[in-house]
């Protein structure tokens, strides 16, 4: 459960998070335009920016493209059955695979034997069954199950929002 | 589409650098003006060829509980789950997947309690099964799409 301590830094980036959801400004000086609205100086606007990077609340300041309007409008879930004990050597390899986006360790259950999650995308089905197959060599005899689940409809895709 | 938005799009995935006149630093990075690239920006973003711009919040990180479920309809009902799982806001994402379980979604809550309630909802609206599969450990996030 999560404790709730409120410090200013967490109110300021609740406010941050609720400025920014939809989006920066397409400004010349965006920390400008964010320093006005959290009344602070340009400075410590920065510097708050800098420790929430550094902390990993803020991935980056970045554009997320529209990846079907690249091209890239093939994506496969896969996911393996690896040993327990190789999982923090291997999860790491495979989620440091250029072609992969997202990968997690997740809990088996009754119905469902794999542990490793590794997203990835290509321009075509050719390309994904390719990194498929590259990330099964990678994984060797500590896999001993896979399969790739491709996806074949957006069904809803609001983005997350702070609850 | 042309070159420097390109290279554009491939810059500002890696993100704007924190310094005190980023898009300047853009400019002489990419030859260009920072007029140039927020006029860019700001026309890939009508266009849809960028879906968004700013900062990557790990919400994970600033409260809120999710997970990722599954569930396996029978194709006749597909339609239907789909449009039930559509009304719930708590549904963020929800995918059709080519497997026995062929509807996987992400849901957002406020709390571990809200997850595990809408998990039940679920179960009792649709009549199916469901898998339930938090994350356990991230060993990456990082979208990157070569424009």
């Amino acid at each position: 459960m999560s404790v709730c301590i409120s410090r200013p830094e967490d109110t300021l980036a609740q406010r941050l998070v609720e400025l920014t959801q939809a989006g920066l400004p397409l400004v010349d000086d965006p920390w400008a335009w964010l320093a006005e609205q959290l009344h602070l100086s340009v400075e410590s606007t920065l510097d708050l920016l800098k420790r929430l990077q550094a902390e990993g609340a803020i991935r980056r300041i970045a554009a997320v493209p529209n990846h079907y309007r690249l091209g890239y409008r093939h994506n496969g879930m896969t996911v393996w059955d690896v040993r327990d004990a190789d999982m923090p050597r291997l999860g790491a390899l495979i989620g440091a695979q250029p072609f992969v986006s997202h990968c997690y360790r997740r809990p088996r259950q009754p119905d469902w034997r794999y542990n490793l999650f590794a997203m990835v995308h290509g321009r075509s089905s050719d390309e994904i069954n390719s990194y498929r197959e590259h990330l099964r060599y990678l994984l060797g005899d500590a896999c001993v199950a896979d399969e790739m689940l491709v996806s074949s409809r957006i069904l809803k895709k609001t983005g997350l929002r702070l609850p | 589409m042309d070159d420097l938005d390109r290279r554009l799009i491939n810059r500002l995935q890696l993100g704007l650098p924190l310094v005190r006149h980023p898009w300047q630093v853009l400019a002489r990075e990419l030859d260009s003006s920072s007029s140039e690239l927020l006029q860019r920006l700001h026309e890939m973003l009508c266009e849809g060829i960028l879906t968004r711009f700013g900062p990557m919040f790990d919400i994970e990180r600033l409260g809120g509980a999710f997970t990722l479920a599954a569930l396996a309809v029978p194709e006749e009902r597909f339609e239907q789950v789909a449009e039930q799982l559509h009304a719930l806001p708590e549904v963020a994402h929800n995918y059709r997947r080519e497997h026995a379980w062929n509807m996987w979604f992400v849901l957002a809550c406020s709390t571990q309690q809200a997850i595990a309630e809408t998990l039940d909802y679920i179960e009792t609206l649709t009549g199916l099964p469901l898998l339930n599969l938090p994350k356990e450990e991230t060993y990456h996030v990082g979208l990157y799409f070569p424009a």
